[in-house]
């Protein structure tokens, strides 16, 4: 995003890939992207274009893949490098095979997300910021994810996914991060029992039909 | 209390299917062609007789801004629908593009048809990966039906619905920074004038509104202006997605009837405060940008726009962000000056150096590291940045703050006491 975290943020990782280039499918999908923009204007394309190319090299985005998509929709390289740098999504390194992301703005930090960091920090033996020995977990702090009703929560990326993990404790962010190391299946969305936003039950107000 | 009969999301909490069978057994998508039969002008005339103010945060008449739109321009028309939710405290838009998308497709059919655009944007932010799913699903099952696209509904008229995925910007709920980054550019707002009606995406006539702004419209033209503006009380009419959380015993997020009294919304809905009502310390009342408000006010405050903007505050988004009496207020604050700071877009100086200055100050005053007189400058500071930046992010970073010495200045001045000021 904006300044604060960008401008600490390299450009370009140490280790790059020499070259980037889309796979048939994805290169079907980039096209099919491009489409929804009028004549001319295919520069809109650039975020959804770099996103996918991010997820094709394992979370991450290289310089090559940059350099690829601005040759794909004829921009300056800098134009694709300010929108890479610009957008938090974009991850300009590698990062772990899940990258935990713990919301700790004010709605979550009131109902406990210290805890959460906490919980975090303890069970995978890392910093925020930092990646495990074993390459399996990222774990950072990000902004508001706008769950706010579900708070604590955070977010948990892949290569080929994006979940949030809702009305988090200590214990069940541990047990969370247990069965992703294992390969587990973990419910997405409220860890309370609750079914989404409603109120804990018993639901009085009628927005449920 | 909102009674059944007059909710709009019945789908709400996704209970029942959100698919396009679910929606049309709630109601959406029937007789759409009639209803875009009445006119451009008459469903006009007919949002702004319901008295909608855009549910954004800004409260500005949707049905005024639509007819802000040229009638012939030459150029094509954009609808831009904002759906980059990113306000701590709010997650209204949310459910209804997980929930209750045909809802906002349908609406995006017929702002479409009023303002003579072809094409709509809906600007989802990248983090709602299960919303953009399901809302794409939805888009593609309302093309499949005929309900959008090439002769939508039947009526002759053409309408193009796409998606489009954010990729972490809180600046980009900002309509001019939204529009540049659909153009593929750094979110950076743009100077007004021109307003985006004259020129906005793609230097084309654009309106940019809000996901439940939108989402009502339908609603309101089957059951009439008069019905919707019968609910809550003038000016500030209609129903309302209220998200309730923080200090809560049940946080959630519920419709509820505009100008329902801050304490009722509480209590009746989020299960009451924690310890209860008197355990209240302060209440964000409109999403992280306005200013809190203290008990006093809370006890009798009505939510909506016009009651909140008397208290010096503002309902915004309408993210109840509710804090008891353990709250550390200032921490409380302090968090979100590092959320803006994180958020600003390094365009305007006020506002890349202010907030990072805010933030330094303000973690200060956590730690009582500061003196009395740095009240003053830090009050001062964040008047020099509000209404010197071209986007209201400069305001939406000073206003908390503000809104915190306004009424807790003793509680800062009693942490700064408990310090011994070193002389250097």
């Amino acid at each position: 995003m904006g300044f604060g975290r960008t401008s600490m943020k390299a450009l370009f990782n140490p280790q790059q890939p020499a070259a980037f280039a889309f796979t048939k499918e994805n290169l079907a999908k980039a096209e099919a992207v491009i489409k929804k923009y009028p004549e001319g204007f295919q520069q809109s394309a650039v975020m959804p274009l770099l996103h996918l190319a991010q997820q094709q090299n394992d979370n991450w985005l290289p310089r090559a893949a940059m350099d690829y998509v601005a040759e794909m929709l004829g921009m300056a390289r800098v134009r694709v490098y300010e929108v890479a740098t610009f957008y938090t999504m974009y991850n300009l390194a590698p990062v772990g095979t899940y990258h935990v992301q713990v919301c700790t703005t004010t709605p979550c930090w009131l109902r406990g997300s210290d805890k959460i960091v906490e919980a975090c920090e303890d069970h995978l033996g890392v910093k925020l910021g930092e990646t495990t020995a074993d390459g399996k977990f990222t774990l950072c702090e990000v902004e508001c994810l706008g769950a706010c009703v579900n708070a604590p929560m955070m977010q948990v990326d892949t290569k080929s996914s994006s979940t949030y993990y809702e009305d988090l404790t200590p214990e069940n962010t541990k047990k969370i991060l247990t069965d992703l190391a294992v390969g587990k299946e973990v419910k997405a969305g409220p860890q309370s029992g609750r079914h989404t936003s409603e109120p804990a039950a018993p639901v009085k107000a009628a927005n449920d039909g | 209390m909102l009674k059944d009969s007059d909710r709009i999301f019945t789908n709400l909490y996704g209970f029942q299917d959100w698919g396009l069978a679910g929606a049309k057994a709630r109601g959406d998508w029937a007789g759409t062609k009639d209803l875009l039969a009445k006119g451009r002008d008459a469903i006009i005339e007919e949002v702004k007789a319901s008295g909608l103010r855009g549910r954004g945060g800004a409260g500005f008449s949707t049905g005024m801004k639509w007819s802000f739109m040229p009638k012939d321009s030459g150029k094509p028309h954009y609808l831009v629908v904002n759906a980059d939710e990113g306000e701590p405290g709010t997650c209204k838009d949310r459910d209804i593009l997980r929930h209750d998308p045909h809802k906002l497709i349908e609406g995006c059919l017929i702002a479409c048809y009023a303002i003579g655009a072809n094409a709509c944007y809906i600007y989802v932010r990248g983090e709602f990966a299960g919303e953009c799913s399901n809302l794409q699903r939805a888009i593609d099952e309302a093309y499949a039906a005929g309900l959008i696209g090439k002769n939508a509904c039947g009526s002759g008229f053409d309408c193009d619905v796409y998606l489009h995925r954010g990729m972490g910007a809180y600046i980009c709920g900002e309509e001019t920074a939204l529009i540049e980054s659909l153009e593929g550019k750094k979110g950076q707002p743009r100077n007004k004038p021109p307003f985006p009606a004259g020129s906005g995406l793609y230097s084309c006539p654009t309106t940019v509104n809000n996901v439940e702004s939108i989402a009502v419209v339908p609603t309101i033209l089957r059951r009439g202006p008069a019905w919707f503006a019968g609910l809550g009380r003038e000016k500030n009419t209609g129903t309302k997605i209220f998200c309730i959380s923080g200090h809560v015993n049940k946080p959630c997020n519920v419709e509820e009837e505009m100008g329902i009294p801050l304490r009722d919304l509480i209590e009746k809905h989020a299960g009451g405060v924690r310890g209860g009502w008197d355990n209240i310390l302060a209440v964000i009342p409109g999403g992280s940008s306005t200013p809190m408000i203290p008990k006093e006010i809370c006890d009798t405050v009505l939510m909506d726009f016009d009651s909140l903007r008397a208290v010096q505050s503002g309902l915004g988004t309408a993210g109840v962000i509710v804090m008891d009496k353990s709250t550390d207020l200032i921490k409380a604050i302090a968090r979100l000056a590092k959320f803006y700071m994180h958020e600003s877009c390094g365009q305007c100086t006020p506002c890349r150096e202010g907030t990072g200055w805010l933030w330094r100050v303000m973690e200060r005053f956590v730690t009582g590291n500061a003196e009395s007189k740095d009240i003053d400058n830090l009050l001062d500071v964040t008047k020099e940045i509000e209404g010197h930046t071209i986007c209201a992010l400069g305001d939406a970073a000073a206003w908390p703050i503000q809104g915190l010495i306004r009424h807790f200045r003793p509680e800062i001045e009693k942490r700064l006491r408990g310090r011994v000021t070193v002389a250097a």
